[in-house]
């Protein structure tokens, strides 16, 4: 077995509401150039296995896992696909590594979202087909009810929430692969049309497209290749009830579940000591809020305080979501985990330039599956 | 370096049909179910779920594993799904084993379930959207054109006779006829009567197809430690290999599965098999079409190149014979719910090596199997070899 | 194990079931609609055929050469930049003669796909195309055939701009 896992290289494309100058095949393969790049690896020689994140309603394609390997340099060698979010597929190259069988995998994800032309429908089709689908509502009352249910048991308000955006899209500013920066007020988040009351519109991430890939490696190979591995500390990954009759509409149970495995595997006893930042899920801007409660950093009720409190800024004790997060970046898709994967990875190697955080040893990276899922994975990075 | 072993410890499946009263969920719970109740287990003791299941658009939903997730046992727990097409069913096992092998769990539950009969009218148009959307999709192709594409170049580069593919088909639909889940099982079919089949693509007759169908399969798999508390029968997971070929299916040999001959290689060196022809005493190649037995065969290093029916045509694929090839009854015999049927075959040689499968147990005690599925673009090659 | 089973779980349907209402379901149809990006390789493979012309790719470092093209060698992975302007005419290298539909209906008179290896690509390099204007049980593997375009003004840059390949009329 191999016991420690490192990723070694770091590749990236976007991300951009829109990129007619490129087919997915060609916005995959500029990212992979660049981590192989980076990893000082060639993927035809070097690389074992490959591990691609992807749905095919994202895609328009049937058995989308098809249209890999060409463009990774993965032809003729083992490819797989996990449908599930970027971090399950780093979780799955985690898995390959330790077993012993192979030392050096890949891991990617990408969104070309901006050739989806009816996202809502596709995101429709993700509801139960009898008990909920012929009810024709927008996916997004999911994320409505939630944030109703999450305000009325934790105390947490609209305006903790807007919070949230006005951080992330100003963060975001920092961040020169993120499309969605800007200097909002409070008030302006707030003055947005209603999505699925209470969730605002400016709540809620626009899309975009991008390609992550990502280089991972067994002790051995990642001292060999790199004097700056990132070294994968703990992962861990969770499905809460699929149903919306029975699933706990308040907490994030499955970040949750995710998060004490991570922290098992890691070590950790008590985060907000033990990591230095964090990127996690804002799909929607209560969902970061949720997630801290979640992952232990805040008791219940608190996170819409300390973001008040300027305590999840860049320069605050606990900083969250520094790239800007998917509020300010863009949401990925299937991608989402990688993108806040990648933020933890640079910032942990120095490289987040003008928004680099200073002294910053363990991050962690959280994502979820958007709605209508309780899906969500969490992996701890540390240098 | 020391592998952690993984063991298949239980194992459950329903019956093969062409459209089940059950949904998916339910499919997925049955054999899941059935799988705990062999090995004594109850869902507390099963540390995460991995599910196999093959295009969304059969089912009509998106992001179908994170609908299927409760019915697959995975409410908070670990749950992934893995998808590699038609290769799915023996990659799921796959995905187990790496999950127990990496030492983050002891104990893993393993789903795959298909409901082809969801999407109406047909099954088979939904395989419109696995052709490329720019330089293919516009001329309407058919699932069928790509096996009929390669069955035809199969049987022009070696000289393969349409009747000696037949029989393929005959040996596995009579094998099928001893399944209790046999979806199209017939002790007394015929070569002519494969022959004599509609022509639905020449060379394809519909004889030479699998069913489409619905149907779910489930292992438990264990750690060593684990496996001995539970059973004195272990059956081990040897070797593992997957492989991918380019997406470009027109700009490569459809007479040979290279993929299928890489993913077997990567899973007997693990395995530590220098001799296959010898030391595989059990082969469930994945057979949606009969000519894919014998081609996958080849691939598998288990006949020479375009030798494969004469496997059929001297007995040793026979269930008594050398190298029994499909005692289940395969796909063509038992049905094909995609990812479900590829697992069937894990299970078949769960049954097979603990010498438990009845009707259809293949004599002289053997040993060690394999199983192999195919998927994609005619480009993905799945195997998985067991021993006890 | 399946020795000792009585009874499988799963319970079979028959069409007449839903005929008499026994058991309901609900329909329903996915309005999913994409707009793909081409990009630069496909994109130009897409105006070349609007041009009369099939485009492939040369990889500088195996020398092979594809179609369609693409913009990274599969095999090297090199980048692909020479793009090359290949014959429109090719060889059968399989067929099939198809009586049913691509939603499964049944037809009197075959739609015959095939992979063409085109004139110019390397070896077993090809396309999936339709056969036309030939008598099914003729068509063979190493059949030459020629593509048969549409008229130029209705050509949009699309595989459709080829109709279908034709039994080529040596010379």
């Amino acid at each position: 077995m191999n016991e420690r896992v490192a990723i070694v290289g770091l590749g990236w494309v976007g991300f951009r509401p829109v990129t007619p100058e490129r087919s997915y095949k060609e916005l995959m393969y500029e990212a992979a150039l660049r981590a192989y790049a980076d990893a000082g690896v060639n993927p035809r020689r070097d690389v074992e296995t490959f591990v691609t994140v992807a749905e095919d309603f994202h895609e328009g394609t049937s058995i989308f896992d098809e249209y890999v390997p060409d463009q990774l340099g993965a032809a003729l060698k083992p490819v797989h696909t996990i449908g599930g979010d970027g971090l399950h597929g780093l979780a799955a190259a985690y898995m390959l590594v330790r077993t012993g069988q192979f030392d050096l995998v890949v891991v990617e994800g990408h969104s070309k979202v901006s050739n989806l032309l009816t996202l809502p429908e596709v995101t429709a089709y993700a509801q139960d087909p009898v008990l909920n689908r012929p009810l024709r509502l927008n996916t997004h009352f999911v994320a409505g009810l939630e944030m109703n249910r999450y305000l009325h048991e934790t105390g947490t308000t609209r305006e903790q929430c807007a919070s949230v955006v006005v951080k992330n899209r100003y963060n975001a500013l920092s961040n020169p692969s993120a499309s969605y920066g800007a200097e909002l007020t409070l008030e302006e988040v707030l003055a947005g049309p209603p999505l699925a009351w209470p969730l605002g519109r400016r709540e809620a991430a626009e899309q975009a497209d991008g390609a992550i890939v990502m280089v991972l490696a067994s002790e051995d190979r990642a001292r060999h290749l790199t004097d700056r591995p990132v070294w994968i500390l703990g992962v861990g990954w969770c499905n809460d009830s699929p149903s919306l009759e029975n699933r706990d509409w308040a907490q994030a149970i499955y970040a949750r579940e995710a998060g004490r495995m991570a922290y098992r595997q890691a070590g950790i006893g008590n985060p907000r000591d033990q990591i230095d930042f964090a990127e996690v899920d804002d799909v929607y801007a209560y969902k970061e809020l949720q997630a801290l409660e979640a992952l232990g950093f805040c008791r219940p009720g608190e996170a819409g305080e300390l973001t008040e409190a300027g305590v999840t800024a860049p320069d605050g004790d606990l900083p969250i979501n520094v790239s800007g997060g998917s509020l300010g970046v863009g949401h990925v898709l299937d991608a989402t985990g990688l993108a806040r994967a990648l933020e933890v990875a640079l910032q942990l190697r120095g490289e987040a330039g003008p928004r680099q955080l200073e002294d910053v040893e363990v991050g962690l990276a959280q994502s979820w599956r958007d709605v209508p899922t309780t899906s969500g994975a969490v992996v701890i990075l540390g240098n | 370096m020391s592998m952690r072993k993984v063991a298949v410890v239980g194992a459950g499946m329903t019956k093969f049909v062409r459209r089940a009263q059950e949904t998916a969920k339910e499919l997925s719970w049955q054999a899941a179910h059935m799988a705990l109740e062999s090995c004594e287990m109850t869902m507390d003791d099963i540390e995460a779920v991995c599910l196999g299941t093959a295009p969304d658009s059969f089912d009509g939903i998106h992001m179908n594993g994170e609908y299927l997730s409760d019915g697959a046992g995975a409410w908070r727990k670990p749950f992934m799904r893995s998808y590699v097409g038609g290769g799915t069913g023996v990659f799921v096992p796959i995905q187990g084993w790496y999950h127990v092998a990496s030492g983050l769990f002891d104990v893993v539950l393993v789903v795959a379930e298909e409901k082809m009969s969801s999407y109406y009218p047909h099954a088979q148009a939904a395989f419109l959207t696995i052709f490329d959307h720019t330089t293919e999709r516009p001329l309407k192709p058919n699932l069928l054109w790509i096996f009929a594409l390669e069955m035809n170049r199969y049987m022009s580069t070696y000289g393969i006779r349409k009747e000696d593919i037949a029989l393929v088909s005959v040996q596995h639909k009579r094998n099928a006829a001893d399944h209790p889940c046999a979806l199209l099982g017939d002790p007394n079919i015929t070569v002519e009567d494969v022959l004599n089949s509609e022509t639905l693509a020449w060379p394809v007759q519909r004889y030479d197809v699998s069913p489409v169908s619905d149907g779910a399969v489930a292992l438990v798999l264990a750690a060593e430690h684990v496996t001995k508390r539970v059973t004195d029968k272990p059956v081990w997971i040897e070797g593992v290999g997957w492989n991918l070929d380019t997406a470009h299916w027109t700009n490569r040999d459809l007479a040979y599965p290279r993929y299928v001959e890489y993913a077997a290689r990567q899973a007997y060196e693990m395995a530590g098999i220098k001799e296959p022809r010898k030391e595989i005493h059990i082969a469930e190649p994945y057979d949606p079409f009969d000519y894919k037995a014998l081609h996958h065969l080849e691939g598998l290093q288990l006949a020479d190149r375009g030798q494969a029916a004469q496997l059929y045509v001297d007995g040793v694929a026979a269930r008594d014979g050398d190298m029994p090839v499909c005692p289940s009854g395969g796909l063509l015999g038992v049905g094909n719910p995609i990812a479900a049927a590829g697992l069937m075959k894990i299970a078949e040689l769960f049954w097979q090596l603990r010498g438990e499968a009845g009707e259809r147990q293949v004599p002289g005690q053997p040993k060690r199997g394999l199983a192999q599925a195919w998927g994609d673009l005619m480009q993905v090659g799945t195997v998985v070899i067991m021993g006890r | 194990m399946t020795a000792n089973i009585k009874e499988f779980p799963g319970t079979p349907l028959s069409e007449q079931d839903f005929a008499e209402g026994n058991i309901l379901f609900n329909y329903d149809e996915l309005r999913g609609h994409f707009a793909w990006d081409t990009g630069i390789a496909i994109g130009r493979y897409l105006a070349a055929l609007k041009e009369g012309i099939i485009l492939g790719a040369r990889c500088t470092t195996c020398r092979k050469i594809v179609v369609p093209p693409r913009i990274v060698c599969e095999w090297c992975f090199r980048p692909m930049h020479e793009y090359i302007p290949l014959q429109d005419t090719g060889t059968v290298n399989t067929f099939s003669l198809c009586y049913v539909t691509w939603d499964v209906k049944r037809i009197e008179e075959p739609e015959i796909p095939a992979v063409i290896e085109i004139d110019g690509a390397s070896p077993l390099h090809g396309i999936m195309h339709m056969l036309g204007e030939v008598d099914p049980p003729k068509v063979h593997i190493g059949m030459r055939v020629q593509a048969v375009w549409k008229p130029a003004e209705e050509r949009e840059g699309a595989v459709t701009d080829i109709l279908y390949f034709r039994p080529l009329q040596e010379v």
